[in-house]
């Protein structure tokens, strides 16, 4: 779908405070293809971790370190511009929009033959023909589905995983997360995933950094 | 008893309205008895056509009514939308609400002193660099086709529209979405107006609604900012009813009549409007443009609030420094002396109207309130939406004031209830109680229904856990929809003189019949008293919630 | 349940107190010439007079009025501001058509012209009264036709005298040499000082005055004015008045695009430096507005050569007035010459008297003194030129004709 990314997310000496006490402190580098997970219990700071990324942190922490993106220094740069996808655990399709729409949503503005893209996105998660549904309409799993394709069609360059699978029932969750890691791999994409999930952790199959 | 009281909350709203209505109708066809009308006939009809001006004083009405709805939601649209949770951003929010309570007459006065040949902006410049020495001969104010009137108007619609959206935002998950969008490439300002302004708009839908019913038949503005060759509709129809040939009231019902379907008017094209806008707006949502403009909304949406804002604010200062001017000529800035005689000759004058108003206010806010948390609890307990009704709710505001209050009187008259005290206080619940409703409905549908089961899981009742879980939860929603309908109480002009027969004397019929003597001075008294009482209002409604959870929490240590 | 309970308690309380009627039952009307049992049927009544509440000055004086009534007669007097007279006569109205015939909301009304010449075609007013009111003789009516003539029409005892108003001009000295003198001369004058001047808007009533005084000039006083305009060929009488609008509208302030909403927005306007003649129908308005730092020290007040157009006001008992005796009680008050002398006074209102004062008691008469004249105030003996009041039908027809004219721009 879009050309394998080579470059790799680099977190480094990332320190995270809150009222001048330290919440976390992270030094890794995640490598294109590779899924590392982070995890704890709530409350250990997984999510500000996520927001710190993605350039959504709140200005009550004060945060330290850096990360990059290949060379790129992504802290310099609004959240809109970091390439950075976000998936969370609720798929978040927009209402107004129906299932095309918001993949056209999360495809560039320029894209060719946008028409096909979503067709081609739609029958590769099992949901040929979708395309006019409402949101609304779609089952859990469906969503989940779409709402990763609209990540993916969005060309990000790192992406950042918030318990994507918690709110998915057993047997659904084990379908997704082949689907998601195998997708995200395929892409070559750098990703960070938090979760308080064991069974997440090891189907990501990488490296594992424990907070709390 | 709790099931009936949405039935019974409805049918005081609409029986008064459609009453009204039925007493202007009648006359609006010849039938008014008293004045020897006995047929029905369309000779009321065909001296309203025959009145001079009176297209266009339809066209003004039908206008600034849309023309400042439009500008005054696209004002809050941007600011939300470039809106990032900055200090600036934060500080004007603030200052926004404090506005909302801040009477119509009060604001129109203010800007009328600032925009004005001869008013605080034209002095700012003079005699330096503008070179002038008496006021410029230019119609400003008062201009013919309403301009003055429109954007005095979106003065204090953006805070209403403001408030109302901020009220809705909370369940539309507006982070989140914010974020996703961003995280796929969307300027936060684009990203607000592809994902948050499409499903907000629904929400906030119904109070647009009364903002362009409100906008399109206001009388106090009007009179003050509006054109005068002729006049708005509304303020031509005030004229007419009051006139000393009573024969003219024949034709001032059909002028009622008329304006309500200017109103209703409005309303349509607006719909159509939104029709419009939602088809060429479809493929934009969606084609995929993540940057263009955001920069150019952003400076809009920051400027138009903060625009609108301190233009509210400087309208309040001119006032402020008028009802302590002593001599103050074109062009000085500043008067000449500060003295504190007007305030002094009006306090003696400003206890009963204080009291009085003070009195209504609170007897029908706190019947409003006590009935629209009863219907809301009810709503909750059969796990009703009440879709349907709701738009009868809002009836008193949909349906211009002008064109019914005058009938209900006659309607009160005639089953035997003179105006009194207690028949304004009933006026005044008529339109608190849908403001009530407005502000307060969503946060009590969205608390979050586990509060309460777990409240009854520990073995308190249905009635005992609403006392104890759900009401201390929805206090800071309760008190702000409380200040809300205080405010809308004390800013009420016309039911308050109909229906009190002008024996009820409010703050603000006392200020504007001392506005009908024009002296700038004691206007700016009164008008600061009328703005100052439902900002106590307001302050306590924030202050209040505060200090409570303070208090509360530290006795739990 | 105790929530139930609080809650049908209060609408309970609601729905009563709306089925609750009006007040007590009604009582038959005093008999004016028994005043003794007048006075005593007053004692402990409230009376609601409405009045416009335009003025602080006025509202004050009605303040002390009200703390006299009560003093003297036990009669609590509630003062109604109104922002326009009419709305007052179209509640009245409004309870006729409702058929309430005896427990109105309006006791005392004050009125002139248009709006007592609609009430009493109507038949909304009480009386006759007046002339049996005991002050009623200290105005010489026999010798003062204007204290029962309104606008032509006899009052026949359905109003009393209360005050006299007259059209007065006033000007900025220090920008202004030498102000027009006539209707004339104003439109010479408008053209030399272009946007200076302007009238209120019609159909306001001092607008209406200032288009009454342009037509009585033009017109050389005809004496049709005097009747009702039905009798006279209206397009005829008026032409020049209307010739002369057009000439003058635009020279006036905002090229006679727009218009001030009322007599004291000319006032304001005047502050503002916007105009630099104006005038009243209050010959003391000036004087009071530098005393109320609204106009600078410099202004003066002025008649035309050939007079200007004066009337009286009055008060008025509504026919269905269940207080009519308290009523009655003050409007003989306000004819006293305490409460007249009081009313002169341009510490309290600066309202003339109606009373003939030549004619009063020596210690009477000595109220009426006052200290020295205000600079700014007409001067005593300007006012003795006053012109009468047309016909009220002459100030609708033109009206309606001003506004098919000129009320579109």
């Amino acid at each position: 779908m879009n050309d394998a990314a080579t470059e790799s997310l680099t977190l480094e000496k990332v320190c995270i405070r809150l009222a001048g006490q330290a919440l976390l402190q992270v030094n890794t580098r995640i490598a294109p293809g590779e899924v590392l997970t982070v995890m704890g219990p709530s409350g250990s700071g997984k999510s500000t971790l996520l927001a710190f990324v993605a350039g959504f942190l709140d200005s009550a922490f004060d945060a330290q370190g850096q990360v990059r993106l290949g060379e790129q220094n992504l802290l310099a740069l609004p959240a809109e511009q970091r390439g950075i996808g976000l998936l969370f655990q609720d798929p978040l399709l927009f209402p107004h929009l129906s299932v095309a729409g918001n993949l056209r949503f999360g495809l560039p503005r320029h894209a060719p033959d946008k028409h096909r893209q979503i067709a081609q996105a739609l029958e590769q998660v099992g949901l040929a023909g979708f395309e006019n549904r409402d949101p609304a309409t779609l089952s859990g799993g469906q969503q989940a589905r779409v709402a990763l394709m609209r990540l993916l069609l969005s060309q990000p360059r790192a992406v950042l995983l918030d318990e994507p699978f918690s709110k998915l029932d057993t047997a659904l969750r084990q379908e997704m997360r082949a689907l998601v890691f195998g997708q995200l791999r395929e892409a070559g994409l750098p990703t960070l995933l938090v979760t308080h999930d064991e069974a997440d952790a090891a189907a990501a199959g990488g490296p594992i950094i424990a907070l709390g | 008893m709790l099931r009936y009281v949405p039935v019974l909350m409805i049918a005081l709203l609409v029986i008064p309205v459609t009453a009204g209505l039925g007493m202007v109708l009648l006359p609006a066809f010849g039938y008014l008895p008293v004045l020897g009308g006995e047929q029905l006939s369309l000779a009321p009809w065909q001296a309203l056509f025959s009145q001079p001006g009176l297209w266009r004083s339809v066209a003004v009405s039908f206008s600034s009514g849309l023309a400042s709805t439009a500008l005054a939601l696209l004002v809050v649209v941007l600011f939300l939308a470039a809106s990032q949770g900055t200090l600036l951003d934060r500080s004007l929010r603030r200052l926004v609400s404090p506005l909302l309570a801040i009477p119509h007459a009060a604001v129109a006065f203010g800007f009328a002193f600032l925009i004005a040949p001869s008013g605080l902006m034209a002095r700012l410049i003079s005699p330096w660099p503008s070179g002038w020495q008496s006021p410029p001969d230019a119609l400003i104010v008062n201009d013919p086709w309403g301009l003055a009137l429109t954007f005095g108007l979106v003065l204090k619609e953006a805070p209403f529209l403001l408030l109302m959206s901020l009220a809705a935002l909370p369940q539309l998950q507006a982070d989140k979405r914010l974020q996703l969008a961003r995280s796929l490439g969307y300027a936060p300002t684009i990203a607000w107006l592809k994902v948050i302004l499409p499903a907000l708009y629904p929400l906030i839908r119904l109070p647009v609604y009364a903002v362009i019913a409100y906008a399109t038949s206001v009388v106090d503005m009007a009179l003050i900012l509006g054109p005068r060759l002729p006049s708005t509709l509304s303020v031509s129809i005030l004229g007419w009813f009051n006139d000393p040939d009573i024969t003219r009231r024949f034709m001032a019902s059909a002028a009622a009549v008329l304006q309500l379907g200017v109103t209703l008017a409005a309303l349509i094209s607006w719909w159509l409007l939104e029709q419009l806008v939602r088809r060429f707006s479809r493929h934009w949502l969606t084609n995929g443009s993540r940057r263009r403009g955001a920069a150019t909304l952003t400076v809009a949406g920051r400027g138009g609030l903060a625009l609108t804002s301190l233009t509210a604010l400087a309208a309040l200062l001119g006032l402020a420094l008028f009802s302590v001017a002593g001599f103050w000529r074109f062009p000085e800035f500043l008067p000449q002396s500060l003295v504190l005689d007007h305030w002094q000759r009006s306090a003696a004058m400003l206890a009963a109207p204080l009291v009085t108003t003070g009195v209504i206010a609170l007897v029908a806010t706190g019947l409003a309130t006590l009935l629209v948390v009863a219907a809301l609890e009810n709503e909750q307990r059969q796990h009703l939406h009440p879709r349907r009704a709701l738009w009868l709710l809002y009836l008193p505001l949909l349906v211009p004031q002008i064109a019914f209050l005058f009938g209900l009187v006659v309607a009160a008259e005639q089953i035997g209830v003179r105006p009194q005290l207690l028949l304004v206080v009933a006026g005044h619940a008529l339109f608190v109680l849908p403001y009530v409703y407005l502000s307060l409905g969503e946060s009590y549908r969205r608390l979050d229904p586990r509060w309460l089961q777990v409240a009854q899981s520990l073995g308190i009742s249905r009635n005992r856990a609403f006392w104890k879980v759900r009401l201390p939860l929805l206090l800071a929603p309760l008190l702000t929809a409380v200040a809300v309908g205080l405010a809308v109480s004390i800013g009420q002009y016309l039911p308050t003189q109909l229906l009190g027969a002008g024996r009820v004397t409010t703050v603000t019929t006392e200020a504007v019949a001392l506005a009908s003597g024009g002296n700038r001075r004691l206007i700016g008294v009164w008008a600061l008293v009328q703005a100052g009482l439902p900002l106590i209002g307001f302050i306590i409604a924030l202050a209040l919630p505060r200090w409570l959870g303070v208090t509360q929490r530290e006795s739990n240590r | 349940m105790k929530r139930k309970t609080l809650l049908s308690a209060v609408i309970a309380t609601a729905m009563l107190a709306a089925a609750l009627p009006g007040a007590l039952p009604a009582v038959a009307a005093p008999d004016p010439d028994n005043w003794q049992k007048v006075l005593e049927e007053a004692d402990g009544q409230t009376v609601y007079w409405n009045a416009w509440g335009g003025d602080a000055r006025t509202n004050r004086y009605i303040a002390w009025v009200a703390e006299q009534m009560q003093a003297d007669f036990g009669v609590e007097v509630e003062h109604v501001k109104l922002d326009d007279t009419s709305s007052a006569v179209a509640r009245v109205l409004g309870e006729k058509q409702a058929g309430n015939d005896d427990e109105g909301s309006i006791d005392l009304i004050w009125i002139n012209g248009e709006n007592f010449a609609a009430m009493r075609e109507q038949d909304l007013l009480f009386g006759p009264f007046a002339d049996a009111l005991p002050h009623f003789a200290l105005t010489d009516p026999d010798n003062n036709p204007e204290v029962v003539t309104d606008f032509t029409l006899p009052t026949d005892g359905y109003e009393s005298p209360w005050g006299k108003a007259q059209i007065t001009f006033y000007y900025d000295s220090a920008q202004v040499d030498a102000p027009p003198q006539s209707i004339d001369a104003l439109l010479a004058w408008a053209k030399q000082n272009p946007g200076q001047f302007s009238y209120p808007r019609i159909p306001d009533f001092t607008g209406s005055t200032f288009l009454k005084q342009a037509l009585i000039e033009l017109s050389d006083q005809d004496a049709a004015l005097y009747q009702p305009v039905e009798d006279s060929d209206f397009a005829e009488i008026t032409a020049p008045l209307w010739a002369y609008l057009d000439e003058l509208h635009p020279h006036l302030w905002r090229s006679g695009r727009s218009f001030p909403d009322s007599g004291p927005n000319l006032r304001t306007l005047m502050s503002d430096g916007e105009l630099s003649l104006a005038f009243s129908f209050y010959p003391t308005d000036a004087a009071v507005a530098v005393m109320e730092y609204e106009l600078p020290p410099s202004v003066r007040s002025y008649v035309l050569e050939d007079g200007t157009l004066g009337n009286v006001h009055f008060v008025a008992i509504p026919y269905n007035s269940p207080h009519k005796a308290g009523a009655m009680a003050l409007a003989n008050f306000l004819l006293s010459p305490e409460a007249q002398a009081q009313k002169q006074s341009l510490d309290m209102w600066g309202d003339r008297s109606v009373l003939a004062i030549g004619q009063l008691d020596d210690s009477d008469q000595a109220m009426f003194e006052q200290g020295e004249q205000h600079p700014s105030a007409l001067p005593v003996d300007a006012l003795s030129n006053t012109l009468a009041e047309p016909h009220p039908s002459w100030m609708t027809a033109l009206q309606d004709t001003w506004l098919e004219r000129y009320g579109v721009n």
